[in-house]
């Protein structure tokens, strides 16, 4: 299970690609560095997407799992910016 | 001040190293993203937004430049230019199997075009629309190929707000400033 807690929820649930994506990149602006940013989602491209996208981001994938009911949770860590 | 005969080999490798690495680091291409779209109808409209609103989303500078019937993405009236149509496209589900002769049928055009827009709509794939909107709110530079708007006989007010215009210099000029480059 989780050991974050998040300074923020993207609540992607429903949403389909590119849009997980694009919102997370939106609400990864509005952090500080080191601060959390926690994302649910249900499309299964975002398992192959987020650590893809934190990558090229310098943002840092911390944890990721499946809850029961199917929906994929992400902690992300903001990078420093360059 | 270069020293090398107090240096051993190690160390200066190790600054070759750091240079190359801060080097890398300064290289502006891998932060651009360039994509020509070239195809105007509804079901090719969408990969060319999906990936330039994805990149923009992970960082990237992108581009699109928009030529011959990708025209039809950008324009004004994308809504009622951007159809599918299910004549020589065997790749197309559709609902029951249906005999070539059947598909070029008038109004089965407009039939697929309704039959693809409700089955992105019902699994929640954004619109043409929306993501198009997406990529100016996330200064995706959309530029027009003016020669194939004067071959088409389009005026530059037929555009959506925000598209730039140019030609193949244009495009050039973002593709080699570009890692990523596709033909779309």
């Amino acid at each position: 299970m989780a050991n974050y807690t998040e300074d923020k929820l993207l609540d992607a649930r429903g949403l389909l690609c590119p849009m997980p994506v694009v919102k997370a990149g939106k609400e990864i602006r509005s952090l500080d560095a080191g601060q959390i940013l926690k994302i649910i989602a249900t499309d299964r491209g975002a398992i192959a997407d987020f650590p893809a996208w934190a990558e090229d981001t310098d943002n840092e994938l911390l944890e990721w799992n499946e809850e029961a009911d199917g929906s994929l949770v992400f902690y992300i860590k903001k990078g420093e910016e360059d | 001040m270069l020293e090398t005969g107090q240096m051993t080999e190690e160390r200066v490798r190790e600054i070759i190293r750091e240079e190359i690495t801060r080097a890398f680091k300064k290289d502006q291409a891998k932060k651009q993203g360039m994509l020509i779209a070239s195809k105007g109808t509804l079901d090719w409209a969408y990969p060319p937004l999906i990936l330039a609103t994805a990149g923009a989303a992970a960082g990237l500078d992108m581009s699109i430049f928009f030529t011959f019937y990708g025209l039809n993405i950008i324009h004004k009236d994308f809504e009622k230019k951007l159809k599918v149509s299910p004549v020589a496209n065997p790749g197309m589900p559709m609902p029951m199997p249906m005999p070539d002769i059947v598909t070029s049928l008038p109004g089965m055009t407009a039939f697929a075009t309704g039959m693809m827009k409700g089955m992105f709509k019902d699994k929640g794939v954004a619109t043409i629309k929306e993501l198009i909107d997406v990529a100016l709110e996330s200064e995706v530079k959309l530029i027009a190929c003016q020669m194939t708007m004067d071959v088409f006989g389009y005026d530059q007010k037929d555009f959506i707000d925000g598209v730039e215009f140019g030609g193949a210099a244009a495009a050039l000029s973002d593709a080699r400033k570009s890692h990523l480059t596709l033909f779309i």
